[in-house]
């Protein structure tokens, strides 16, 4: 009797273990037809070839796919992640290390689904997630482009992943519970132009990569909501485009997101840290409708609600030695009242990334400064100084939470363990 | 009358118009500030520490090195932060803002050192090592050390550790210059001993009466540099 009550669990579990499997499986290879093209079958068109120059900008592909100082597109930089580091592969048509050998199906595959030409799933720091919204005909045209490309012999590294999720088996199982093959769909109740802009921002644009919170296995929540979350790995926080009390534009001009998009300044924000990045090598060099479809998108979000919690003050000691700071290092510029300089610096005073709930932004721009992107709208920027050097971690805490306290704000005080968290 | 009528007009302005808003000189100064913070005033260091002046360096060479910090020929994670999502223009702009500066020098920073590490030092910097094939320094710095225009920087006024450190990175692959990377196949054949030695002895002489870089020269360099007559 007990040995019957054994073997029936023994086989309830199996049956249940290749239920998964089955299921792991099956996710894997949905929607996926088998490839019937080669290489030679390509014939790019110069106006693809344009098209995909334009579109490897609107997806920023070099930024990742480009060492610092090394040959476009090789690949070969790290991306760190929490499991490990990722290497971005060479995308040069060189037909031994790159893309030579691939067929525009299998190129196509890669972006829709996930899957390398020799069958191996890719890892999602390859933002499919994503691009599988991106069009064939984009895809195409993409495809065309690195084509075109100088090939340049360059093997790629092998990933540096921790156990378990260097294997293959983890990975199917993470695209089983994250990762969904879509296909980008008008929405008829929109303007053309809001749809371009959706295309945009949640396909090849990829900003959830960044814009949009991360769970404990790296897969982005809800990403089309956009409420902002950490930059992997960068103790930057990429602000929520949906609310007013982080980076959303509802009541923005359209005309100001389009600015700071494509110069890195606006009447109403500018672009530091990871988005001076974004500004430099993607943003500015797109057309201005399709940055004007992108703010008439972002301007649309569904808001986020989400009440500010009402922070405690500074200790009054913390309170006026960051007002001597501030008065000593920060008024020349950013003004007594926070009030900035025209075209030069910005507010302090009412500016949402000063009374953000996370100090992030704030403990790195202080600690590492920064300029502006250099854009064709806005060549010779004005910087902030790195002041790392001059202020110790309690110091920058209290400065920031002086301009978090000060001109109205209530935003919680900052203390030296974020400042060390932070940096 | 006139004053009244003035003052009447300024004030109804006063009253007319929101007050204007804050402005900052429109000038290569104040957006080189965040340079400054580091380099010091202006960019003239001081001789303590590890920050290298730039002030009245030859405007070339700090181009090439800006460009060398975001191409990531140079490593140093400030610079690399700073310069990175700025144009080629604009850093030529700041490199002849810093070159165009003339402006003195403080007195020598290494004070009382051994006469034996002076004396290696000295004959390195002036005379090389013909047996090894290293070029002397002044071969190319300059008789004085004051630097050739437009790409070779002086070698005077700079902190001690700046200069270990520099020779060093050329060593451990820190650091390179657009190839062929002289300043490379020099430092890594010399000791660590002969390093110290030379910026010891650098960083203990007062600079010449005339402390600008010389004009161009296009023969006589002792080694083929890639960034040499840029």
């Amino acid at each position: 009797m007990k040995r019957t009550l054994w073997l029936r669990g023994f086989l309830a579990l199996l049956v249940a273990g290749l239920a998964a499997l089955a299921w792991v499986v099956w996710m894997n290879g949905r929607g996926e037809s088998p490839i019937t093209d080669t290489a030679g079958d390509f014939v790019a068109t110069p106006q693809q070839v344009a098209r995909g120059a334009y579109l490897a900008r609107a997806g920023n592909c070099a930024a990742c796919h480009t060492t610092r100082g090394g040959a476009a597109y090789a690949g070969g930089l790290g991306l760190a992640t929490p499991f490990g580091t990722v290497f971005a592969s060479n995308l040069t048509p060189d037909p031994q290390t790159g893309l030579g050998l691939w067929s525009a199906q299998t190129f196509w595959r890669a972006m829709h689904h996930g899957r390398a030409p020799d069958g191996r799933l890719l890892y999602p720091a390859f933002p499919y997630t994503s691009y599988t919204l991106v069009s064939r005909e984009d895809s195409d045209a993409l495809f065309a482009y690195l084509r075109s490309l100088a090939p340049v012999s360059r093997r790629n590294t092998p990933h540096a992943l921790v156990f378990p999720f260097n294997t293959q088996a983890a990975l199917a199982v993470w695209r089983a519970l994250y990762f969904r093959p879509g296909a980008f769909e008008q929405d008829p109740t929109h303007t053309p132009e809001w749809n371009r802009g959706a295309y945009l921002v949640r396909g090849l644009g990829h900003c959830a990569a960044c814009h949009a919170p991360r769970n404990a296995l790296g897969a982005t929540v809800d990403a089309q909501a956009l409420h902002g979350g950490m930059v992997a790995m960068q103790n930057w926080y990429a602000p929520s485009l949906a609310s007013s009390r982080e980076a959303g534009v509802a009541d923005w001009d359209t005309q100001h997101v389009v600015d700071l998009l494509q110069t890195g300044m606006s009447a109403r924000g500018t672009a530091l840290g990871p988005m001076a990045e974004v500004v430099y090598r993607s943003t500015q060099h797109l057309l201005p409708d399709d940055l004007r479809a992108m703010a008439v998108f972002l301007k649309d979000l569904p808001p986020q609600s989400h009440p500010a919690q009402p922070g405690d003050a500074p200790g009054a000691a913390q309170y006026a030695n960051g007002q001597r700071l501030y008065v000593r290092h920060c008024a020349e510029c950013h003004g007594r009242q926070g009030e900035g300089a025209q075209g030069a610096y910005p507010p302090l005073a009412g500016n949402r990334v000063v009374t953000m709930d996370t100090p992030a932004n704030l403990v790195q721009l202080v600690l590492h400064g920064g300029y502006l992107p250099a854009t064709a709208g806005n060549p010779r920027p004005y910087g902030m100084p790195p002041f790392r050097h001059l202020l110790d971690d309690a110091e920058v805490a209290d400065v920031l939470s002086y301009i978090r306290h000060a001109w109205g704000h209530r935003a919680s005080p900052v203390t030296m363990l974020d400042v060390l968290q932070y940096q | 009358m006139l004053i009244l009528l003035m003052a009447w007009s300024l004030a109804t302005l006063a009253c007319s118009a929101e007050p204007a808003p804050r402005r900052v000189p429109d000038t290569m100064a104040q957006r080189v500030l965040p340079c400054t913070v580091c380099h010091g005033p202006e960019g003239r260091a001081s001789n303590a520490g590890y920050f290298p002046r730039i002030a009245g360096k030859p405007a070339s060479y700090l181009y090439n090195q800006l460009i060398n910090f975001r191409e990531g020929r140079r490593t140093h994670a400030a610079m690399t932060h700073l310069v990175d999502y700025l144009s080629d223009a604009y850093l030529r702009e700041m490199a002849e803002h810093f070159a165009a500066l003339d402006l003195p020098y403080p007195a020598a920073q290494t004070q009382n050192a051994h006469p034996l590490v002076l004396s290696q030092g000295q004959s390195l910097v002036l005379h090389g090592d013909a047996q090894r094939r290293i070029p002397a320094c002044v071969a190319c710095h300059g008789a004085a050390m004051t630097g050739i225009a437009p790409a070779v920087p002086g070698l005077l006024g700079l902190p001690r550790d700046y200069v270990v450190a520099q020779l060093g990175a050329w060593q451990t692959g820190k650091r390179h210059a657009t190839a062929p990377d002289c300043m490379g196949q020099i430092a890594t054949q010399l000791t660590v001993g002969e390093i110290s030695a030379v910026a010891t002895w650098l960083s203990a002489q007062p600079l010449p009466a005339q402390p600008r870089a010389l004009p161009a020269r296009t023969t006589d360099w002792p080694l083929e540099c890639g960034s040499g007559a840029q």
